[in-house]
């Protein structure tokens, strides 16, 4: 049924691939690409068109009975947009806005917070059920 | 100010790291072996995102900001992990479409935090002067991320209230309603535009957000209830786009891998799911297909004689069959038919029958759907298979039990050009011996649409609530 040999080294070679392509592109600046200035959003872009790739023949592997799963540690996997408001709760002063901007991260990184717990919770819960079948006697 | 603990290369080198963790996190559900440890990278992934942040943090000298932190893990988490044991499996659906809406509230939260305090966010065309305005590149992302987790809050709430039966399922259809979505549309083009102009002006930032939280109310209320799996995995998608504008605002490697890769999975889903449909995505879109679960009794065609059968019947024939294929459907779930199902499964095959279920991929209310319920009751994941490996097996099968499920089993969708499923796949069950078609009544479908499956000669109508009729069957067979 599964042919994990081919498939796990060519989706391990991708990965691999993928992840040296987005160190150079977030690590090295733009002074490697020839001297050049290419602004960082460039750099941003191509880590998201290659992640876009990678995002689709991961998820083509993934076997149908395991949809609901994939859907949900999917949306506990969207909540590291917790980074975003933890930087905003931490912001150093309350002055100029500061303020509102604390109030508003705190309520993302509540909601954030419900979403990973919840997500990746409830994804092992449902992975914890997948049994094979108990051999013959 | 605090001087970061770490430096700046190693902390992009982190995130790319929890990036990749999260790849290798949906790379595991290649297979139900692997699953559990691929969601186990999913979590270290997690806390390497949240653990290098905290290192960042310019007010992390300051109690106020980790009382803050502690609360809002605390109070998220709290709820989180309550929320993700007492769910009923059943309930996933409506489950998942709530967490999209948090993940779209959240973009549209972190994105205002941005707004009111841009410097903090490295996103200032003068770092230090706020007067110099936002970077217009920042602007751009940030306006698109915070309009498709609004589109995703309101969207995502919608189909909450549908799916949890709180709200009708059936298509809300306004008038003009085109027009009204296209002129919300170019409203939101002009904002955007006058947003990025204005060099982040709060006033348009909120004018932005509420045309974008009407937007996604209109999108999802005309499309029907049984088109829902389409829209589930279309908000999944939408989700992380948000997360990747978001991404890009805050320069996040993290941020935008996973964007990308939920961005797409959530699309491939809703391919499938369109494919398992016959239809184009947007024809989905565009809605009014579909009601609620069923029609009144009787509802379409005319009146042809069919066999009624008795759980003592239906016991008597499984009893003797070979080969049982089971189909269920969303009835199934709706009657929390799973565990009578196996009960009856293992009394079959106490009785030396092979039994195997066959699952179409749209039934249910989201993808998969069908096959978490069979593995709560316990079914093993490898008597469970999907349209295309078990449909060529339903002519060697001597009994086809349909409990739940009907239009995924319409013949009229092979033989019927002038029927609105005519090309959608469906389980051929009629090629099996005998069908046992269970169903409350003689209703049609969710498409409103006659199955002529139901006056052939080889089908036997068992009449009656899914769970208990098989509870019946079970107790027949002992």
């Amino acid at each position: 049924m599964h042919k994990p040999t081919i498939s796990a080294l060519r989706n391990s070679t991708l990965t691999l691939a993928f992840a040296v392509f987005a160190l150079s592109a977030s690590a090295l600046p733009a002074a490697a690409a020839g001297g050049g200035d290419v602004a960082p959003w460039v750099y941003q872009i191509m880590v998201f068109v290659m992640a876009i790739f990678v995002g689709y023949y991961v998820v083509w592997s993934v076997t149908p009975a395991l949809h609901t799963p994939l859907m949900s540690v999917t949306n506990a996997v969207s909540s590291v947009i917790v980074v975003g408001a933890l930087l905003a709760v931490g912001i150093e002063s309350i002055a100029n806005g500061g303020l509102a901007a604390k109030i508003f991260g705190f309520l993302a990184l509540t909601m954030a917070s419900v979403n990973i717990f919840g997500g990746f919770l409830v994804t092992s819960r449902m992975l914890a059920m997948y049994k094979k079948k108990e051999p013959k006697r | 100010m605090s001087e970061p603990m770490i430096p700046t290369d190693l902390v992009a080198i982190l995130y790319l790291i929890s990036g990749v963790l999260f790849i290798l996190a949906l790379r595991g559900l290649s297979h139900p072996e692997t699953s559990r440890r691929g969601n186990l990278y999913g979590m270290i992934g997690m806390a390497i995102a949240i653990v290098t942040t905290l290192t960042q943090l310019k007010g992390g000298d300051q109690l106020l900001t980790w009382v803050l932190i502690a609360l809002g893990l605390g109070i998220g988490g709290v709820i989180g992990g309550k929320i993700a044991r007492d769910i009923p499996m059943t309930s996933m659906p409506e489950l998942v479409a709530a967490f999209h809406s948090l993940v779209g509230l959240a973009a549209v939260f972190v994105a205002a935090a941005a707004v009111y305090a841009p410097d903090a966010f490295g996103i200032l065309q003068v770092a230090g002067d706020p007067n110099s305005g936002i970077k217009a590149a920042s602007l751009v992302e940030m306006s698109l991320g915070v309009a498709i987790g609004a589109i995703t809050f309101t969207g995502s709430v919608i189909a909450f209230s549908k799916l949890s039966g709180r709200m009708s399922g059936a298509p809300i259809i306004l008038p003009l309603r085109h027009v009204i979505n296209a002129g919300l549309f170019a409203a939101l083009v002009v904002l955007i535009y006058m947003f990025v102009v204005s060099g982040g002006d709060d006033k348009l930032f909120w004018a932005i957000t509420v045309i974008s939280l009407l937007f996604g109310v209109l999108i999802i209320v005309p499309i029907g209830g049984a088109d829902m799996p389409v829209v589930v995995s279309m908000l999944n998608s939408y989700s992380g786009w948000a997360a990747a504008g978001i991404g890009f605002t805050l320069g996040n490697i993290a941020l935008i891998i996973t964007g990308a890769l939920v961005g797409s999975s959530g699309a491939i889903l809703s391919y499938i799911m369109c494919r398992g449909m016959n239809r184009s995505f947007i024809s989905v879109i565009l809605g009014g297909f579909g009601g609620e679960v069923a029609g009144p009794a009787g509802g379409g065609g005319e009146q042809r004689p069919v066999k009624l059968g008795s759980a003592e019947d239906a016991a008597y024939i499984m009893k003797n069959a070979q080969k049982v294929i089971i189909v269920p459907g969303y009835g199934m779930a709706v009657a929390q038919a799973q565990h009578a199902l196996r009960e009856l499964a293992d009394a079959l095959k106490e009785a030396g029958v092979e039994v195997k279920y066959a699952i179409h991929p749209v039934a249910g209310r989201m993808p998969g759907h069908m096959n978490v319920l069979l593995a709560e009751a316990n079914v093993p994941y490898d008597e469970v298979f999907e349209l295309e490996d078990i449909n060529s097996e339903f002519q060697q099968a001597d009994v086809a039990y349909v409990i739940g499920a009907n239009d995924v089993t319409n013949p009229a969708a092979e033989d019927d050009p002038s029927s609105p499923i005519y090309g959608m796949p469906v389980l051929q069950v009629w090629k099996a011996g005998t069908v046992m078609f269970n169903k409350r009544s003689l209703a049609s479908g969710y498409a409103g649409i006659d199955n002529p499956l139901f006056y052939r000669d080889n089908t036997m109508m068992l009449l009656g609530d899914a769970k208990k009729m098989t509870e019946e069957i079970v107790k027949a067979i002992d």
